[in-house]
């Protein structure tokens, strides 16, 4: 009998196959970006330099103590209810004359702040306060200044606050970019984020 | 008169497919090269917080990563189980960070060193001492932009 030839493998749908496996890993994949809070550390600086004096009313302590329990203006309080008590406390308005708070819808209370921009929070926490926690409470103040901007950001320009940041980080935005860098320095300068932290007790 | 006989245009002629792996092969290149690994070996463990007010963090070549948490199990037995700082693939003490930023500083080019980001990856469950040592330290090395990475999700499940 002659010889027989070994049937040739049809190497045609190769192709298709790997194709195949490819959209299946494009899908699956997902290129990650890690998300977190962004802070800005105050500079290092030598001990005597003597801190600027800052009234009492303006000042918002938020102290937390190593069972992870939160006092807030010598009140205990739960993770839940600051954020409201920080915006209430943001939103108060109690200033006059130069002082005076145009778009504040606060209690206007003598205690509580005068203007957003003099207002601070203060964090203060023990060495033994476990990071998440710590993570969630600068959460819950940071979603204070957030709620307060969106307000502002969605009375002047009719659009929130987050919104317009996220369209200025899009680089597939195709709006005026400059106009919309203005919008949010007028919003970040009515409400500061003024977010003090003092080195922990222990 | 053969010669010049027409050959019988029946079927249609094949479309080659040679050039198809070619091409699946740039498309895999292309991928090989876009996917960013994890550059580090995690030697903690790293359950990272959760929180939702977050930014987003792109220009992974402008950010230093500073790990802490708790040794994992592997490494328990040598390390103890004291939450420790991790830097580039090893354990190490609080003192090391501001050498390693200014050596991390030194690989950048000159133009984005304002630009560099420390993004801290600590463990939920990690004593903000810890933290806040390492931030003492990053404010004297003059790294003061920071970012606090997290997972995105209710920042109640911190705390329960």
């Amino acid at each position: 009998m002659a010889k027989r030839s070994a049937p040739e493998v049809n190497a045609g749908s190769m192709a298709d196959i790997a194709f195949l496996l490819l959209i299946f890993f494009l899908v699956t994949t997902t290129i990650e970006t890690d998300s977190g809070i962004s802070r800005k550390l105050p500079p290092w600086q030598p001990e005597d330099v003597e801190p600027p004096v800052i009234k009492q009313r303006n000042i918002f302590t938020v102290l937390v103590n190593s069972n992870n329990q939160l006092l807030v203006e010598d009140e205990e309080m739960e993770l839940s209810e600051l954020q409201e008590a920080a915006v209430e406390f943001l939103d108060n308005g109690g200033g006059t004359g130069d002082e005076a708070c145009s778009f504040c819808q606060g209690a206007k209370d003598p205690s509580s702040s005068v203007n957003p921009r003099k207002a601070i929070i203060s964090l203060v926490n023990n060495r033994g306060t476990e990071y998440g926690t710590y993570i969630a409470v600068q959460n819950e103040l940071v979603a204070a200044y957030n709620q307060l901007r969106d307000r502002e950001a969605q009375r002047m320009y009719g659009m929130t606050f987050t919104k317009m940041e996220k369209d200025y980080n899009d680089p597939n935005f195709n709006g005026d970019k400059d106009a919309l860098k203005e919008k949010i320095d007028v919003i970040t300068d009515m409400i500061p984020q003024k977010l003090s932290e003092a080195e922990p007790s222990s | 008169m053969s010669k010049f006989k027409k050959k019988k245009s029946g079927d249609l002629p094949a479309i080659s497919t040679a050039s198809l792996p070619d091409i699946v092969f740039m498309l895999l290149f292309f991928f090989m090269v876009a996917t960013v690994m994890r550059q580090n070996t995690l030697m903690i463990e790293n359950k990272l917080p959760y929180a939702d007010q977050v930014e987003k963090l792109d220009k992974k070549d402008l950010i230093m990563y500073i790990y802490a948490g708790k040794p994992s199990k592997r490494y328990q037995a040598q390390y103890g189980t004291e939450a420790r700082i991790q830097l580039n693939d090893k354990f190490a003490s609080v003192e090391e960070i501001q050498q390693f930023i200014y050596s991390e500083r030194e690989s950048k080019r000159e133009e984005l060193i304002p630009y560099l980001t420390t993004a801290l990856k600590v463990d939920r469950e990690t004593n903000m001492g810890l933290v806040s040592d390492i931030k003492q330290e990053l404010r004297k090395a003059e790294a003061l932009k920071i970012n606090y990475t997290t997972v995105v999700g209710d920042a109640q499940q911190n705390v329960e």
